[in-house]
């Protein structure tokens, strides 16, 4: 039975007006995230996987096109509507962990869960991505491993639907990025909370339950992975 | 290094709303400096020159009558270098153009004496010395009533109304702020000096071959107290009042007082307003050079030296300050320009100019180039002190940790967010405190500025509403009995005399003496009382003496007691008097006494010398003219038209002053909280997009980034109150005169007006600031590295 689906989109195209030139980042793109879903999204470095995500993560506003998020179309013109959806939704994860530098750990957990509805205490969300140990650090006392891992546990502590990370283990080694990976697969299958992974590095795309492919702008290729790589079997 | 000139350019146009705040500070300081010290300059020059060509004395004696033979014998006196007598009294005036009289001082004046004090003609000539009739009147007085050469007036000169016509206008040396006895701001309409030939003059007033008032000049080498004690004692059989030295010439003193006010202000202001200018460069510098880490280390990579990068960013901080420095002559000059008219308002000079000294210009320019480097110096090191390999690397992340709130056990009751703040605050805890000072000054001055009106207007309510409650007074042209009141309040429109009898004393005590007046009243007046700084009115005693606090400290009497007054007129008695009060009042240096114990001290017949009226409504011009037409009346004066004219002035200038006062002292403010945020946002954008990405709002955000100025705003305006009190506090102890004394009065409105008014400047540059923050491009941010 199919899951029913988080996100959908129709029609999205995104055109960036750069003064002289116009860059055309997505082109007539339809796309589907089902719950519960683990997705890798791959493409080369300007292919528009990016600019898809952060459109469906409320970051961004298309040109043309709709976005629902399950049967509610969102309002992509509406600043304080995209900040509420961002706000209870949706979970980012970027490459460069964007930590707030005079928080600890637990603190950069606690800043999301003090607006959230339904949050999980941030020492749980820490202890999911195996940080107990280093709860009252500071950034500049981490790793940047253990960064990215604070930087997901503070993406899932509100409990979203759906986790969005663009690059999470593009700063790191092999080593490193395979723990942040356990960390996103653990969150998926324990909170079941649906995961879009980009990469523009293939060997990750194995741990996908669906794996597609973009390409100037377009989606190039949608697969099902019925079989998902263990991660230890990863390397880059 | 073209290029570079073009990246300098390019730095400064896109830091411009920085570059123009610092700017703006440095004008501000430069202005200050040519305004103010230049004004000091000029009026210092103007004046110095009018003393030196006019031979302005260095003592004064008023006595009551001494034959010319007594000359010699002040000649003779040691360290004595010229000696001028003159005869001189008052009278009143009366002018066909208007209702009241005006009050007249009459001096002699000989044409073809070099005297001391010398008049400069502004037009027409001095009178012959036997010249009847011809006058001279002093050009404020001449302005405000419209006077020119050829036009005449009435005087009542010994009891006889003489029609008198002006045959020159001449400013005096020693009348640059033209000032009635007894009074404590020009009135120009009904005071003014009148100089008539020596010889027609003494006829007048039955002193011929005498004089009543000598200036003296003095050798360098002399000593002014050794030749006050002598000239006392010559002049003692002759009436003599007591000789002073400049320091307590009216004029001197209240031209001393601006000279002081504009040399400390011009000094102190652009001191501050520079190490502001230091402290902004330094921080603006420093996050400069952070955000061009990697275009600092290509430069080295391509073989740029140190020097050219450091010069580079010291351009930066030179340009900022030379864009200031050349608006801050511009507006410098204008100000001072504007200054010196405005002094032309209330002193004479004969050739008052602003003076745009270039030596003033070399000086502040340098002092300005000298606190552009001390501020850019951290930056510029940083920035030539980076290895290339390392600028290249981003900069590893900033270390904080927990608060101080939090270490104390605060924790619990902080947000995510509120220890964001603190930590930012306390992890650059130089910066932090420099920037709530530089804020706290603005309240300060604002304080200060605001403490000043109050204080006025403090005075001048206790003085005329509360002191002198008397419509009109009246000087008697020479001493009455007593029963005169019964006679003036006969008078029609009199509903309330009450005389009073002034008697000119000696006070001694200890090695200490003082001249003055000792006042008589009676214990049920009423117009006229004794009001201590609270505004309370203190009963006369039936016996002994009330001294005022001013008078108190120059005899260095601390308390109540026994005091030896020498009576200055008469058979000069010398009697022991009992101090039974000291009052702490802002006016004059007085004493007061029941009358009848001061007719008792004073010995003589039992006269009084003038009274207050209390009048009916409508009917003081009247009345007035009426009293100064009386052969016994030499002066008439209505402090309530006084205070009428000071409140006019007041409303006027009120508005006016306040808003420069807000303009000047917030500059500071808006400078600092401006460019404090800004680098907040430059160094936390990121953080901010991130929180914007976790689904925090761009309200939420910004509350964020503004607290920490608002914190440093709060804690400022604390502090800024207590600088500002000090400040007050130290501007009433400078200005201890015996004219007037400051009431030290700072009342909750001007402190919750100059927090008002910082916070208002708070808000505007937060505003500013927040419109960048809100064309932040989330995504962007995030995508970089930091």
């Amino acid at each position: 039975m199919e899951s029913p689906t988080i996100f959908r989109a129709e029609g999205l195209t995104k055109i960036y007006d750069m003064g002289e030139v116009q860059v055309v980042a997505l082109r007539d793109v339809d796309f589907t995230l089902l719950e519960g879903e683990l997705l890798v999204l791959l493409g080369a470095s300007g292919s528009g996987k990016s600019t898809l995500l952060n459109i469906l993560g409320g970051l961004d506003s298309p040109t043309e096109g709709s976005v629902w998020y399950r049967d509610q179309k969102l309002n992509t013109d509406n600043e304080d509507e995209l900040t509420e959806y961002r706000r209870h939704h949706v979970g980012f994860v970027f490459q460069f962990y964007n930590l707030i530098p005079s928080l600890t750990a637990r603190e950069n957990v606690a800043l999301v869960t003090e607006i959230a509805e339904d949050p999980m205490p941030p020492a749980e969300a820490l202890e999911l991505v195996g940080l107990k140990e280093r709860i009252d650090h500071f950034p500049a006392q981490l790793s940047g491993g253990e960064q990215q891992r604070v930087a997901i546990a503070r993406a899932v502590a509100k409990r979203p639907q759906v986790l969005l990370c663009d690059e999470p283990t593009g700063a790191l080694d092999l080593e490193t990025g395979r723990i942040v990976l356990r960390a996103l697969e653990r969150v998926n299958n324990e909170l079941g909370t649906a995961i879009a992974v980009i990469t523009h590095n293939a060997a990750i795309a194995g741990m996908g339950d669906r794996i597609v492919r973009m390409s100037s702008g377009r989606i190039a290729s949608d697969e099902r992975n019925p079989h998902r790589t263990h991660i230890d079997e990863i390397t880059w | 290094m073209r290029a570079l000139r073009k990246k300098l350019g390019r730095d400064l146009w896109h830091n411009r709303g920085q570059v123009l705040s610092i700017a703006a500070v440095v004008a501000t300081a430069i202005m200050t400096v040519l305004s103010m010290r230049g004004t000091y300059e000029s009026l210092v020059v103007a004046r110095d020159d009018f003393y030196q060509e006019s031979a302005f004395p260095h003592i004064w004696a008023n006595l009551e009558r001494a034959p010319e033979s007594v000359r010699g014998r002040l000649e003779a006196i040691d360290g004595v270098s010229a000696v001028d007598t003159r005869i001189r009294f008052m009278a009143n005036l009366q002018l066909d153009n208007r209702d009241v009289p005006a009050t007249g001082l009459f001096s002699s004046v000989d044409p073809d004496v070099r005297s001391l004090g010398q008049l400069v003609l502004r037009s027409g000539r001095l009178p012959g010395i036997r010249e009847r009739d011809r006058v001279v009147v002093n050009e404020k007085f001449a302005e405000a009533n419209e006077l020119e050469e050829g036009d005449a007036f009435g005087g009542i000169i010994n009891g006889q109304m003489r029609r008198l016509q002006v045959v020159g206008i001449a400013i005096s040396p020693e009348y640059m702020y033209p000032l009635a006895p007894g009074s404590i701001f020009p009135d120009n309409e009904t005071f003014g000096l009148v100089w008539m030939g020596r010889e027609t003059l003494a006829a007048e007033s039955d002193m011929e071959g005498a004089f009543n008032e000598v200036a003296l000049q003095l050798q360098g080498s002399a000593q002014e107290e050794a030749v006050i004690d002598e000239l006392d004692r010559v002049l003692k059989p002759y009436g003599g009042l007591g000789g002073y030295g400049r320091a307590e010439q009216i004029s001197h003193q209240f031209l001393e007082g601006e000279l002081t006010q504009n040399r400390n202000t011009g000094t102190l202001i652009p001191a501050v307003f520079l190490a502001v200018v230091a402290f902004l460069l330094n921080i603006v510098l420093r996050r400069l050079v952070d955000t061009q880490r990697q275009e600092i280390a290509v430069l080295k990579a391509f073989g740029y030296t140190n020097r050219d990068v450091g010069w580079f960013y010291l351009r930066f901080a030179l340009l900022a300050v030379f864009i200031g420095t050349v608006a801050g002559i511009g507006f410098g000059v204008w100000f001072g320009n504007v200054m010196v008219e405005m002094y032309k308002e209330f002193f004479v000079f004969p050739d008052l100019q602003y003076r745009f000294g270039f030596d003033l210009v070399m000086i502040a320019v340098v002092i300005s180039i000298l606190s552009a480097a001390i501020g850019a110096l951290g930056g510029v090191r940083s920035a030539t002190g980076l290895p290339p390999a390392e600028a290249m690397r981003p900069k590893s992340p900033a270390h904080f940790r927990p608060g101080i709130f939090e270490r104390m056990g605060f924790e619990e009751w902080l947000s995510s967010t509120a220890r964001m703040v603190l930590r930012n605050i306390e992890r650059q805890p130089v910066k932090s405190i420099l920037s709530a000072l530089g804020v706290a000054f603005s309240v300060s001055v604002l304080v200060l500025g605001m403490f000043m009106f109050d204080a006025i207007e403090y005075m001048m309510d206790l003085q005329f509403n509360k002191v002198q409650r008397e419509d009109i007074s009246v000087v008697f042209e020479r001493p009455l009995p007593e029963s005169v009141e019964i006679e003036l309040e006969h008078m029609p429109a009199v509903t309330r005399a009450e005389v009073y009898r002034a008697v000119p004393v000696r006070l001694i005590h200890g090695h200490l003496e003082k001249e003055a007046g000792i006042t008589g009243r009676r214990l049920d007046d009423e117009l006229q009382r004794i009001i201590d700084e609270d505004g309370r009115p203190i009963r006369l005693p039936p016996d002994g003496l009330v001294l005022s606090r001013y008078l108190a400290d120059q005899l260095g009497l601390k308390h109540p007691g026994p005091i030896r007054a020498e009576i200055l007129e008469g058979s000069r008695p010398e009697r022991t008097v009992q101090v039974v009060d000291i009052v702490d009042d802002f006016l004059g240096a007085s004493a007061y006494m029941e009358l009848e114990g001061l007719h008792r001290l004073a010995g003589g017949v039992r006269s009084v010398n003038g009274a207050n009226l209390k009048l009916a409504p409508g009917t003081r011009d009247a009345v007035m003219s009426e009293l100064a037409r009386k052969p016994s009346v030499s002066g008439v004066s209505s402090p309530r038209k006084m205070y009428e004219i000071f409140r006019q002035q007041m409303d006027e200038g009120f508005l006016l002053g306040v808003f420069f006062l807000v303009f000047f002292s917030s500059i500071i403010a808006l400078a600092v909280i401006y460019n404090g945020a800004r680098i907040a946002l430059s160094e936390r954008g990121r953080e901010l997009a991130s929180l914007r990405v976790l689904g925090f709002s761009k309200q939420e955000v910004a509350v964020l980034l503004f607290s920490e100025q608002a914190l440093i705003t709060l804690v400022a305006i604390p502090i800024g109150w207590l600088l500002g009190y000090w400040m007050s506090w130290a501007m009433v102890n400078a200005f201890v005169t015996e004219s007037y004394r400051i009431p030290f009065i700072v009342d909750a409105g001007t402190f919750t007006f100059s927090a008002a008014a910082t916070i208002v400047a708070a808000v505007i540059s937060s505003l500013v600031v927040r419109r960048r923050l809100n064309r932040y491009d989330l995504i962007s941010v995030l995508k970089t590295r930091d």
